[in-house]
């Protein structure tokens, strides 16, 4: 297991390099002048544009540059922004953010998305399993951002039931309504993955079993076949949380979540170049980690997997 | 076309006691899209203590139904219990609500299955799938159920049984996965143990090691030991009567040694020329031809017709009825008697 967890980690170091070097190489060929723009309506006088070269390795072949980047970022620094920004403090300001926004979503899908699921997949071809199966595809039809804004326009804002935009103010009542529109898509797939995980295992041979023991039908359904059920669908929710902790742009974006997604969609409109990788360096390290302990849970859920 | 079915007198010298289990006329359909599936149609026998029966048949033959029917285990839809009794010790178990059902499975009539790789629950260690009957049924901590278990697991003996209650399934051999399976259904010290086809899926020596310990066990707790199975090789040895099955419905029943002798079933003696023997080594094997009945079309008269050497004209018409051939021996063909006899010639046709 400890091999194992190992041989992981330093897989990720490949993956790292990897990453940041197509980030980095990608925003050093965006064309255009970096320094358009950056001092209101006159170009920017010469010394701030050396300084600003200096400082970026704008004049270094762009692998070199990238080298000294890497290498700052090994000792934690993940550079200023043109304003001067800390981009470190930056994303340390909207992971909170997008954190709590992930947890509130990953509540959901599994309150609702597996109890919707269980509830079918117990009674298939009943009036819950029909209502369960509509209502999924419905929701997988829909696109996000049209969800987004009509539950905002009808519970936040005719309605007033929950707040319309999140603001500075990131608390956990604010994110409700955020949460369930980054959730639902997830949501529709965990509640039918749930149904038909359970139906299947509900036939399986080990079930039967149960039943052949003499347990009472909530232990053999409650113990023997959910356990089992739940394993592929803990797995696509534990992956799903590791997708939600890169930010929502979309979600982010019209409830006005002060998110690390908000923060990269601004960076790339402002074509803030050191913003950009340095987030999307963190976000990659992040879900590679929450991968790796997704399938550590798992070889405990299903002690078929070993990790040898 | 007459479907009556015999009822199964209770042999000499039992006569008097109350048999352990009884079947009555047990029929079983599935009712499916394609249809509705007879799959048993009119099953009876008796098991009394210390008693082994085997049942034997082709895969859907209803073997197997018959028994997921007793034991209340069907999968139910598509599987219908539509008639007949099921009396353990007297009691019919068909007419028990769900939960008075229930406290019969596992104490009284246990039963072991087929592929032990998929009965036992892949995602908890095999001493606590067996520690689980003790804490159900008995209320046992689980430390004494632990206790219980492990000593189940050495009386079928499992090596090292201690240190191996913690492993899962998947790491066992095919063999001791079935000896884990037995410890699990003899838990509870049950009446009645259903085998169905305990050793299909197992090397030929693992399957005698099994057979051995099923028939020890049977011996030690006195059981009536139902053996279903498709391997006439398997039952020689451990059975006292054999039941014959064929689309549903018992074709001949008789105690083991006689049956081997001196079939009284086409079908029975179709069944003992199709194994293959060392003393007939280099000749063809005989088999039986055809196919069995589609369950949802069973064709008027004697099921087996279609496939049967000696059928006759009444063969179509009439489905015969299991009667007593000679003392002891039942068998549901027009011409029991001349084929026990080996005084019938196949049909020219």
């Amino acid at each position: 297991m400890g091999r194992y967890v190992a041989r992981r980690l330093l897989q990720m170091i490949p993956v790292i390099i990897g990453t940041t070097l197509i980030i980095y190489t990608l925003v050093w060929f965006l064309p255009g002048d970096p320094f358009a723009g950056r001092c209101g309506a006159r170009p920017c006088p010469p010394a701030y544009v050396a300084e600003m070269t200096d400082k970026y390795n704008l004049d270094d072949f762009w692998l070199i540059a990238y080298a000294k980047y890497l290498w700052s970022l090994l000792h934690g620094d993940f550079g200023e922004t043109f304003q001067g920004l800390s981009v470190g403090e930056e994303l340390l300001r909207a992971y909170p953010t997008t954190v709590k926004l992930a947890l509130v979503a990953i509540a959901f899908e599994i309150l609702i998305g597996i109890g919707a699921g269980i509830l079918a997949g117990l009674r298939r071809g009943s009036f819950i399993d029909n209502l369960v199966l509509v209502s999924t595809l419905v929701v997988v039809s829909i696109p996000v951002f049209v969800i987004g804004s009509v539950l905002q326009l009808f519970l936040g804002m005719r309605w007033g039931i929950f707040p319309a935009t999140v603001g500075g103010d990131a608390s956990l009542y604010n994110l409700i309504l955020p949460g369930f529109v980054l959730a639902s898509l997830s949501l529709a797939y965990v509640a039918r993955l749930t149904r038909t995980s359970l139906a299947e295992n509900r036939r399986a041979d080990y079930v039967r079993t149960a039943v052949a023991k003499g347990l009472p039908q909530r232990r053999v359904i409650g113990i023997h076949t959910m356990r089992n059920s739940l394993i592929p669908v803990i797995t696509f929710i534990g992956a799903d949380f590791g997708a939600l902790l890169g930010g929502a742009i979309v979600t982010e974006g019209i409830f006005n979540v002060p998110g690390v997604g908000n923060l990269i969609f601004r960076s790339i409109t402002t074509r803030d170049g050191v913003m950009v990788t340095g987030a999307v360096t963190v976000l990659v390290l992040v879900f590679l980690l929450v991968n790796l302990l997704v399938d550590l849970i798992y070889g405990w859920l299903d002690p078929r997997i070993s990790h040898g | 076309m007459a479907t009556t079915q015999a009822g199964i007198a209770p042999r000499a010298d039992q006569a008097g006691t109350t048999p352990l289990l009884e079947v009555e006329d047990l029929r079983v359909e599935f009712r499916t899209r394609d249809g509705v599936a007879k799959a048993v149609n009119g099953v009876s026998y008796t098991l009394h203590e210390g008693e082994t029966l085997a049942v034997l048949g082709e895969s859907g033959s209803g073997k197997s139904v018959t028994a997921q029917a007793i034991m209340g285990i069907l999968d139910s839809p598509p599987g219908f219990v539509t008639g007949g009794k099921v009396r353990f010790r007297g009691q019919d178990l068909l007419t028990l609500p769900d939960d008075e059902r229930r406290a019969y499975r596992g104490r009284s009539i246990s039963m072991i299955f087929q592929d032990a790789l998929s009965a036992l629950n892949p995602v908890f260690p095999v001493g606590w799938q067996i520690a689980e009957m003790f804490r159900v049924h008995e209320g046992l901590s689980k430390k004494d159920a632990r206790a219980r278990a492990v000593e189940l697991m050495e009386r079928v003996q499992i090596p090292a049984a201690r240190e191996r209650a913690g492993d899962y399934p998947h790491q066992f051999s095919g063999g001791m996965r079935q000896r884990i399976m037995i410890a699990m259904a003899i838990a509870l010290d049950p009446d009645v143990l259903i085998a169905d086809e305990p050793t299909t899926a197992l090397d030929v020596t693992v399957q005698a090691q099994i057979m051995q310990l099923l028939a020890d066990l049977q011996r030690e707790r006195n059981m009536g030991l139902i053996l279903i199975t498709h391997d006439l090789g398997v039952v020689a040895d451990v059975a006292d009567k054999i039941e014959v099955m064929y689309s549903g419905r018992i074709m001949e029943q008789a105690p083991v040694h006689d049956i081997y002798a001196t079939p009284a079933h086409p079908y029975t003696k179709g069944l003992l020329e199709s194994i293959p023997r060392v003393d007939l080594k280099g000749q063809e094997l005989s088999a039986i031809k055809g196919l069995p009945p589609n369950l949802t079309n069973i064709p008027a008269g004697c099921e087996f017709r279609p496939r049967c050497p000696y059928a006759r004209d009444i063969c179509k018409e009439q489905r015969p009825a299991l009667q007593e051939v000679v003392p002891g021996r039942f068998s549901a063909c027009h011409f029991a008697q001349e084929v026990l006899e080996g005084d019938i010639e196949p049909a020219q046709q």
